[in-house]
């Protein structure tokens, strides 16, 4: 549907899209009446399973004894890899190097060895203690450094190359050579990992779990069983949270329950503990990142070469779409004339990391904002001037390092006007003699831009599908691929829905995810289940009103074009027919009132060997400012201030959408301020609950936060409704957080130069930097 | 909906209805409240006392569930989310803040977050931001912060509103 004739719809009535509505369980948040899986009614016999995992990273199992388990009171059921009798694996991309259950060697402590099923959760969680395992040691690869020097990868090293990069670099007036690196993040959804597998007749079983893939956990439970994909539903309502973290890690529980519900025909339970589910699951890629630029006296950026290093642990999983997305995201707004980016895909023995909002984008990022504040600091200036400087601009400047033209840039108008909003220039000159004033306490301010490319980047997973019922008596019934997790897509879908139908919002009925009604889904991921889902959702509608249009012409005895649908009526000539009723005509004439809908990302494609490509539809921009307070003494830091101006297009739903912007900046400065994971030199996670891992609470979030939708927003693609994905986006705006903590640690010595401060910024790393910088300068 | 076991060690009251827990003393009155008396809505988080979303009240003060043994309800009154209001058509003041400022996203951590909200309204009718800073320790995944402050604050005027 054009624009045109989408106002042509819309007018005379009021619109259900672009509005600010409430999350589809609002009512169900706020009183507790929101199911979640451990809350779901137990089904009668309910075994409740849980897992033996590995306390050695790298090693040869010579023995699991699970007498001791098997002879435990209550315990129906224990399963190792020997015990499945379909494939043992869990990998998404079908790399094989997944074991459900480790069989011979162990790659990770923490790596599931077997499982339990009992009576009760208790008896299975201390049973599954009582095993008697014995794993011969292997020399163990725990850190980047070490896997970059055995050169272990769990996928091949990709580049992506233009221009002349050597002679450039070589030549150019000013140049600089630096190291960032940025710590991975557990998720710490907080339902943690759930699953609960019931068997039916002929072997098929039905999952309820909290994935946000309910289509590859069909598949990898079927293959475990040795079956049909068509034997196994899974079902999601909602999750509690997911952030990436139930995109391919969900699946190996739903399976072990499944396995257990299959050998034993009972419904089978499982729920992580929090520490184990920290343990045991895959976190966002620890990255390190190495540059060589060239710039000139201004501070243009001629020539950049980058090494990405990712510490992906023990097998692919999504390590290799996540570092091309690193790739894909090392210029984020700024013009590299000449450029070469090499990633590596580093094995480790260490859990496997996995997609986490952002997908490898947020470090890619974080790489490039170092190289800016890096010039800045060289040539003196404000980093803000640099970075609009380096802009992409008008052609040539124009083309990213996968040779994709940014077609729809708007950081030139965004930019300042943020910084005319957060008074960026007084504030600095304020911070500037604040800092001149004040020995211990140093102030930092930075405003940093995000340009993220929306689309899978493997083309093939950009298509959707939605299954939209009409039932007699006019009450819609809407299912479509997407899974909530609480970004507020079952309601931004059911507006879409509703708007087309000209119902009111309550009418449309919003069903949980099922595999059963909409097959062959991608996971809700890449920020894109809102464009994909509610196109899907529209196609379906547009069907079922053509049909319902067409039998009500042919009613009529006149031509289709004869009938308008408008303010929830069929209106032919002076006869107006309410929805409802032309729904029993329509039905009582014998027509379909079901449809599927389809949608399949246009434009997009990308040719990996040569590196180039359209793998995005289009760019998500915002910017944010943030300004910080170091005690120069401790190390301690607070953010005082941040503005924020983000682009949604024109916003399905204002509300939803600032949600994410605010709920997004806050997890991506506990990213890079607090968040960090540590690893003894055995390769054990010791930071595995929150109390020794710090998440942001309500104090680190400054009581000046101001986030607002940018009122220019527009996508120029012909995306639902013309509005623009922001699952992800607005994460990499806590970039600004970590660069204001850069500016107040230079504003603390009198030397210039690059702040080398690596991510997370904990109170620690920065008191060492500050130290660092006493002690060379 | 709640069950009461008649040879019970502990008696104690959840939601205004008497209930009686036979078993381990020391068992996590989260447990008992969700699998003995069978009140979903308190949540499971950490299981260490840290994130919150097992807030629960014991005569009229937040606890954490989880690590709050069940004899240390003996003899006292728990209230937890489902109780919190009268009805679903008469919500608690914060409640209704709550959907007024749109602060749920997936929601798992908002009973916790809301019992938590209500002891402070309940304690300082109108907290600064500072004071909910102090008191709202509980883990929101989503980052919810701002709307939570917000809603706090909107929490408080209902609440003189109505009294």
């Amino acid at each position: 549907m054009n624009d045109q004739a989408q106002n042509t719809m819309k007018a005379g009535r009021v619109a259900t899209v672009h509005t600010d509505r409430a999350h589809d369980s609002a009512i169900k948040h706020v009183t507790g009446r929101a199911t979640y899986i451990d809350d779901i009614l137990e089904p009668a016999g309910l075994l409740h399973a849980y897992v033996g995992v590995s306390q050695v990273a790298h090693g040869r199992i010579r023995s699991i004894n699970l007498d001791a388990v098997r002879a435990c009171e209550g315990v129906v059921a224990v399963i190792t890899a020997a015990d499945v009798p379909g494939v043992n694996d869990t990998s998404p991309m079908h790399t094989l190097d997944e074991p459900i259950f480790a069989d011979g060697e162990v790659q990770f402590c923490g790596q599931v060895l077997f499982a339990v099923a009992a009576h009760d959760r208790d008896t299975a969680r201390r049973a599954a203690r009582l095993a008697e395992v014995d794993i011969e040691p292997l020399p163990a690869i725990l850190d980047i450094e070490d896997a970059m020097a055995a050169e272990a990868w769990v996928a091949e090293p990709h580049e992506m190359n233009r221009g002349d990069v050597d002679p450039t670099l070589a030549n150019a007036p000013r140049r600089l050579q630096g190291e960032l690196e940025t710590g991975g993040q557990d998720h710490f959804y907080l339902e943690g990992q759930a699953s609960l597998a019931i068997p039916g007749e002929d072997g098929d079983l039905t999952i309820h779990a909290s994935s946000q893939h309910p289509s590859e956990m069909q598949h990898l439970v079927a293959q475990a069983l040795g079956r049909a994909d068509n034997t196994v539903t899974v079902e999601v309502r909602r999750m509690g949270g997911a952030f990436g973290g139930k995109e391919t890690q969900a699946a190996q529980w739903a399976v072990i329950a499944a396995l257990l519900a299959d050998r034993t025909g009972r419904p089978v339970k499982i729920r992580l503990d929090r520490d184990d589910d920290m343990v045991s699951t895959g976190k966002r890629h620890e990255f390190r990142f190495r540059y060589d630029v060239g710039f000139d006296d201004k501070g243009r950026i001629l020539a950049l070469d980058v090494e990405l290093a990712a510490r992906c642990g023990y097998s692919a999983d999504l390590s290799g779409p996540i570092s091309d997305r690193a790739m894909f995201h090392s210029d984020n707004g700024y013009y590299l004339p000449n450029v070469r980016i090499r990633s590596y895909r580093c094995k480790t023995h260490t859990v496997s990391n996995t997609a986490f909002r952002g997908f490898g984008g947020p470090q890619g990022m974080m790489g490039i904002e170092r190289v800016i504040d890096a010039i800045a600091g060289e040539l003196g200036v404000d980093p803000l001037a640099v970075r609009m400087a380096n802009l992409y601009g008008d052609a040539p400047r124009n083309v990213t390092p996968y040779k994709m033209v940014v077609e729809d840039n708007v950081l030139h108008q965004l930019m300042p006007e943020l910084a005319e909003k957060a008074a960026y220039q007084r504030r600095r000159e304020q911070i500037e003699a604040f800092n001149r004033s004040s020995p211990v306490i140093k102030r930092g301010i930075a405003l940093t831009p995000v340009k993220f490319g929306i689309s899978f980047t493997t083309s093939f997973l950009n298509q959707a599908g939605a299954l939209v019922h009409i039932y007699k008596d006019g009450s819609v019934h809407l299912n479509h691929g997407g899974t909530e997790m609480g970004q507020g897509l079952f309601i931004k879908v059911a507006q879409v829905v509703a708007d087309a139908l000209q119902l009111p919002l309550q009418d449309i009925k919003i069903t949980a995810t099922s595999t059963g009604k909409v097959p062959n889904t991608s996971a809700t991921a890449a920020s894109s289940g809102s464009d994909m889902n509610a196109m899907a959702a529209l196609d379906a509608v547009k069907k079922l009103l053509g049909r319902l249009t067409a039998f009500a012409a042919e009613e009529q005895g006149i031509g289709a074009e004869g009938v308008r649908y408008e303010q929830g009526e069929f209106v032919a000539g002076d006869e107006r027919v309410p929805f409802k009723d032309m729904v029993m005509r329509a039905y009582l004439g014998r027509i379909s009132l079901s449809a599927t809908g389809y949608y399949r990302t246009p434009k997009i494609w990308y040719d990996r060997d040569k590196a180039e490509g359209r793998p995005f539809l289009y760019f998500a921009y915002g910017a944010a400012v943030s300004e910080v307070e170091v005690d120069t003494l401790t190390g301690e830091h607070r953010l005082t201030r941040v503005d924020i101006l983000h682009d949604c297009g024109r916003s399905l739903n204002p509300a939803i959408d600032l949600g994410q912007i605010e709920g997004g900046f806050v997890q991506g400065a506990g990213w890079l301020t607090s968040e960090e994971l540590w690893w003894d030199d055995k390769g054990a996670l010791r930071t595995h609950a929150p109390s020794t891992y710090k998440i942001p609470t309500a104090s680190d979030v400054p009581e000046a936060f101001h986030a607002e939708i940018w009122e220019g927003g527009r996508n120029r693609e012909p995306t639902i409704h013309r509005s623009k994905a922001v699952g992800e986006p607005p994460l990499m705006l806590a970039i600004s957080v970590h660069s204001a903590l850069c500016q107040a640690i230079a504003a603390a010595s009198p030397q210039g130069g690059t702040v080398a401060l690596d991510a997370p910024a904990t109170p620690e790393r920065v008191l060492m930097c500050l130290q660092g910088r006493r002690q060379s300068g | 909906m709640i069950s009461i076991y008649s040879c019970g060690m502990e008696t104690f009251s959840v939601n205004g209805q008497p209930a009686e827990f036979e078993g381990d003393p020391a068992t996590p009155l989260l447990w008992v409240i969700r699998d003995h008396i069978g009140l979903k809505g308190t949540k499971f988080g950490c299981g260490i006392g840290q994130c919150g979303a097992c807030t629960v009240h014991i005569d009229g003060r937040a606890v954490r569930s989880c690590m709050t043994p069940v004899s240390g309800a003996a003899g006292k009154s728990v209230t937890t989310i489902e109780g919190l209001a009268p009805s679903e058509e008469k919500l608690h003041p914060v409640q209704l803040a709550w959907l007024e400022m749109d602060v749920p996203q997936c929601g798992y951590c908002q009973a916790g977050q809301i019992m938590a909200a209500a002891e402070l309204i309940a304690s300082n009718p109108a907290p600064d931001d500072d004071a909910i800073d102090q008191h709202m320790t509980n883990i929101c995944r989503c980052g919810t912060y701002t709307r939570i402050r917000k809603a706090i604050h909107r929490a408080s005027e209902l609440s003189a509103e109505g009294s």
